[in-house]
């Protein structure tokens, strides 16, 4: 994707599979990146207008689910002469692998970014298989 | 997208609307598909205007704000996470890079009044209209 022209448009969040919501404000999905580091994956969602107490982090068994709460910021009294983005609540689910260490999910908020550390449980931190080299234990050598 | 964003607002596409859009002051773009970072709304009266922005993620000390007239440039930049030896990107969605954003106001601002406030990533810029600008009442003198 050439990163100069990333899509910044806000988009809307599609109806949970569950059906509609019963409220009638608007929802959107948080852009994310999502980092694999060494010992934890890392979760970073942009949700401008949430703060730490608007913001439910959520883990049901594997699934993961971000919401942040915007309140209405409308100034009184003016009249819209351009409007690039919407207004309404951050949503946005994953599911999780066995990797993850589920108890020990850290969540912040700073400046309207939301960072999740998800530390790797330590089974799978040691479930490195070493590759040999070509020709040892049996192979036949191709060449 | 369009045409269903149209259709919840119950506005049947009209040629002669698009025609009217041409002739206002500002662009009134709700459905704006190119959108330059930040994406901004600017909210107007008749003796000022209120400019919100969503940067998140962004230290509002580097944010540099201009006011020349009735234009006002926004300038900053938000860098991605520095990956080190091993550590992958799963997903990359968040906006990065430096933005210089320019936006044409309706009138002349008082620029040493111009407040600017940020929280939660949002940014809110006051601007209120010159002095000079204001529009003024005209006694008419009779003999």
């Amino acid at each position: 994707m050439d990163e100069k022209k990333m899509e910044i448009q806000k988009k809307e969040a599609g109806a949970p599979d569950a059906g509609e919501r019963t409220r009638a404000d608007r929802v959107y999905t948080p852009q994310v990146d999502i980092i694999e580091r060494k010992d934890d994956i890392v979760v970073i969602a942009d949700m401008p207008g949430v703060d730490e107490a608007s913001t439910d982090v959520t883990l049901e068994k594997n699934v993961l689910t971000i919401y942040g709460k915007v309140a209405a910021d409308a100034p009184e009294g003016h009249r819209l002469a351009l409007c690039e983005y919407g207004i309404g609540d951050y949503q946005r689910v994953f599911t999780l692998s066995d990797e993850v260490d589920k108890d020990k999910i850290q969540a912040s908020v700073k400046n309207g970014v939301l960072l999740l550390v998800m530390p790797k449980a330590s089974a799978t931190k040691s479930r490195k298989i070493p590759i040999q080299a070509e020709g040892v234990g049996g192979f036949v050598k191709l060449s | 997208m369009l045409w269903s964003e149209m259709e919840r607002l119950g506005r049947v596409f009209d040629p002669w609307f698009q025609v009217g859009r041409l002739n206002r002051p500002l662009r009134w773009t709700p459905l704006h598909s190119t959108v330059d970072f930040p994406p901004t709304n600017v909210w107007v009266t008749d003796d000022s205007a209120m400019v919100t922005t969503e940067v998140p993620g962004i230290d509002p000390a580097t944010l540099e704000i201009t006011v020349v007239k009735d234009s006002l440039v926004l300038r900053g930049s938000r860098a991605t996470a520095e990956l080190k030896e091993g550590e992958f990107y799963h997903r990359r969605e968040r906006w990065h890079g430096q933005f210089t954003k320019t936006l044409e106001l309706p009138f002349a601002v008082e620029a040493n009044k111009v407040e600017a406030r940020f929280a939660k990533g949002v940014l809110h810029i006051s601007l209120p209209r010159a002095e000079a600008e204001k529009p003024r009442k005209i006694a008419v003198k009779s003999d």
